[in-house]
């Protein structure tokens, strides 16, 4: 295994520095991030000590504010102050109007497929509002650590699909930062508590978040995390208790359900402190303001809470039973309970899945922090700070991948649960004479109809030879990969063409899109564009050729040829000559091009240090 | 020296082509590969390595899938032989089992309405269950005896075999919609 890194002491010929990475989790109602230092994964405190920064962003005609300043005007100004937007990401208006009706935001259908909120500084997307918050967490991790982050572990609920993590993903490319991996915020709570320590065991992890619940069955054998089921809710969440508990306060104050949003915000901030009063407090005094200025006072106990968020708990439960039924398993097969997410705080809470798995659930880490420690100690191990040979983590598909058929049916393609990355071909002909062109539409769910699913995106293949109807045979590859997410390709099989493929995302940022906003904020930031092209193709060109000085190294002797070795060395050295220039197109070229020479050299190498490796596992067994 | 992404899948477990496999052991030579070719092993490498292993990992992937399960691993191995198999004209099972089929089916339909379905459900999905490994181990018979009539025989089963796989899926579905309900 060790020809695989390229961090490998004594193999280079420069010392390696440590490199900088970080693990984010991006939260509903939180976000945070944490790094390894000196060997220890923590979160990252701001300059007044504050690990959690609240995912709040409030647009002033002038300039953002993020976090706990903003999320103070969001009861005066809440059209502009945009709380909990991940619940938005990915999503289309009509599901987001039918979601959450409630929302004070201004919501604008544009000619992109993806909503923007009108605000004191112009519209805005969920994706850009949580670049905002990546932004700052970003800015943090740099001035801790004393540079410029190489890379970055983001975490996504397990159950998000490829909308929702590709929005993610762009909202990382808007604040600059390269995603090493999007990663099951479950696993990485699961790795925050070594349980990759263990020989062997099934766990669960329960993750309760602001706005989402996730139940993530993992199984652990030998250091290797593999999810075997995962259920959840993407829109069930803290906030729910929020929610609840406020519409309690006001019906309790008697303000009419019309009551305007600076009043239902106050309801609500009342609402959340109360709960927070209720994890080690049996009552709590509450006041609400009334719109005619009057002020309701009260007292409420730990059981009415307990009665109003006892269907919300139930529903988690509901969750866990299809978990555990796609696991082929039952209560007893579980080895450990991991609580993750704030709203794991709540008594009743860890009463319930205590009950319910029949053992005490494991909270001894700061559940609104594991999961980034978690993500640090991956970020660390992905960038090449260490070895990650004993830890492998297996990820599935969380929802099945399906394509739409005559009569608005699915034909399910990928089924969830499916270990990833993951490719499946489909073979589709032609139905008229002389066609040459044709319309793919994905969605993703378990339903059997289109409608009752989630559309992904259309894709157009073009350029299919014309042929007669039915002859062409145009094989198309859905493959997904260690992200979660899709990329497609066809190929009409009888003449080799490449059919050409476009695509049109239901509810995401098509590439066009994202370059635009990229442009757009860095000229808002003042940041010199070119200048930050440029050092992104430099950093990229060094981490190729780094990459391949050291697989030369390990196997150039044994897998090349003289005429192959000479064809990369000079690749390599027009690369070289191109990093030194100012052209970022130029080294953008000259790397495609290596890339290319180097092709056939790589995947010798792949299956080479496969055969090796089967090899000596044949001979331990004869030992 | 090509790249051999076109090896079939027992080549790439570096295993016999047979039937008979130690599943401890194909699951152990799955994490290997897994270890070797997953994407995060790749994580700080360039995009084109990125992509390789991406493919190579989705390869993996797959022929785990096919290789565990005995009725994916058969007509696996009978397609890897020249036998084909076509969805359409493949349906001409024998009468005998065709009635067993509806019969199962009929009992299965009507344990909802029974008056202990989980106990009506236990013992049908033990019945199924059992049909499903007689099966398995004719076809590991056949598939020894290397002949054309043995591949042919084999091929038959096969198609049993799925047919009792979809009845499986289909109590499964019925084993949640009973849980949801009690």
């Amino acid at each position: 295994m060790a020809l695989l890194q390229i961090s490998e002491p004594g193999q280079s010929t420069a010392p390696h520095q440590h490199r900088l990475a970080a693990g984010i989790d991006l939260g509903t109602t939180n976000s945070l991030v944490a790094s390894v230092r000196s060997g220890v994964a923590e979160a990252l405190p701001d300059e007044n000590g504050e690990v959690l920064l609240p995912s709040v962003v409030r647009y002033l005609p002038d300039g953002v504010v993020v976090g706990a300043a903003a999320r103070e005007a969001a009861s005066e100004d809440p059209h502009n102050t945009l709380v909990s937007v991940k619940r938005f990401m990915g999503r289309g208006l009509d599901d987001i109007q039918q979601r959450y009706p409630d929302t004070p935001y201004r919501f604008r259908a544009g000619e992109s497929a993806v909503p923007r909120m009108e605000t004191a500084a112009g519209e805005v997307s969920a994706v850009e509002v949580s670049a905002e918050i990546l932004r700052v967490l970003r800015a943090r991790a740099e001035k801790t650590l004393g540079g410029e982050l190489e890379g970055v572990v983001i975490t996504v609920p397990a159950y998000f699909d490829d909308a929702q993590r590709q929005a993610t993903k762009d909202a990382a490319t808007l604040a600059g930062l390269k995603v090493l991996r999007l990663l099951n915020e479950p696993t990485a709570a699961a790795v925050a508590y070594g349980l990759d320590q263990r020989a062997e065991g099934t766990v669960a992890i329960y993750d309760f978040g602001g706005g989402t619940f996730d139940i993530s069955i993992l199984h652990l054998n030998k250091g290797v995390f593999e999810v075997v089921a995962t259920a959840g809710d993407t829109a069930l969440g803290g906030d729910d208790f929020d929610q609840r508990l406020a519409d309690w306060l006001r019906e309790q104050a008697g303000t009419g359900a019309e009551g305007h949003h600076g009043q239902r915000r106050e309801a609500l901030d009342e609402a959340r402190r109360a709960k927070e009063v209720l994890t080690t407090q049996d009552s709590v005094a509450v006041r609400v303001p009334r719109e005619d200025g009057s002020v309701w006072e009260g007292s409420l106990t730990r059981e009415t809470f307990e009665q109003l968020a006892a269907p919300l708990v139930e529903r988690t439960l509901v969750s866990c039973r299809r978990a555990l039924r796609d696991a082929g398993l039952e209560r007893e097969d579980i080895d450990a309970v991991v609580m993750v997410g704030g709203s794991t705080r709540v008594p009743l809470v860890r009463a319930k899945v205590g009950e319910f798995f029949g053992r005490d659930p494991m909270v001894d880490i700061d559940p609104d922090r594991v999961v980034a420690v978690g993500a640090a100690l991956q970020a660390d191990v992905l960038v090449g700070n260490k070895s990650g040979d004993e830890l492998l983590l297996l990820d599935v598909i969380p929802l099945s991948l399906g394509l739409e058929t005559m009569g608005g049916l699915v034909e399910k393609i990928i089924p969830r649960n499916t270990t990833i990355p993951v490719a499946r071909a489909q073979d589709f002909t032609t139905f008229k004479d002389g066609q040459t062109a044709m319309s793919i539409h994905v969605v993703q769910g378990e339903r059997e109809l289109v409608q009752d699913c989630r559309s992904l995106a259309r894709f157009s293949l073009r350029d299919i030879p014309p042929m007669v109807a039915g002859a062409a045979r145009i094989r198309v590859t859905f493959q997904v990969d260690a992200d979660g997410l899709l990329s497609v390709t066809a190929r009409e099989e009888t003449t080799g063409a490449q059919a050409s493929i476009a695509v049109k995302p239901s509810y995401g940022l098509s590439d066009d899109e994202v370059a635009q906003m990229l442009s757009d904020s860095m000229a808002h930031a003042s940041e010199d564009v070119a200048a930050r092209k440029l050092r992104e193709q430099q950093v990229e060109a060094e981490r190729v050729l780094e990459a391949l000085e050291a697989a030369l190294a390990a196997d150039g002797e044994a897998l090349l040829d003289a005429a192959e070795r000479a064809a990369i060395d000079a690749a390599a050295a027009q690369l070289r000559a191109a990093m030194s220039g100012e052209d970022d197109r130029a080294i953008k070229q000259a790397i495609d091009a290596l890339n290319a020479a180097t092709t056939e050299f790589a995947a010798r190498r792949m299956d080479n240090s496969i055969r090796a490796a089967l090899a000596g596992h044949r001979v331990d067994e004869f030992d | 020296m090509g790249s051999e992404l076109s090896r079939n899948f027992f080549e790439l477990f570096d295993l016999p082509v047979a039937f008979r496999i130690d599943r401890r052991d194909l699951a152990e030579r799955y994490r290997i590969l897994q270890g070797l070719t997953h994407p995060d092993r790749f994580a700080s490498a360039g995009d084109q390595e990125r992509r390789l292993a991406v493919q190579k990992a989705a390869q993996v992937n797959e022929a785990y899938q096919i290789l565990r399960h005995p009725l994916s691993r058969a007509r696996y191995l009978l397609e890897l032989q020249g036998v084909e198999f076509d969805g359409q004209r493949d349906t001409a099972v024998d009468p005998e089992f065709l009635m067993e089929q509806m019969e199962l089916r009929e009992a299965l339909a009507a344990i909802p309405a029974a008056a202990e379905p989980l106990q009506e459900y236990n013992a049908l999905v033990a019945r199924l269950d059992d049909s499903m490994r007689k099966l398995e181990a004719r076809v590991a018979e056949l598939l020894e005896q290397d002949t054309d009539s043995a591949r042919a025989e084999a091929k038959s089963l096969v198609l049993k075999m799925q047919f009792m796989d979809k009845l499986q899926q289909e109590a499964r579905a019925l084993e949640e919609a009973l849980l949801d309900t009690h």
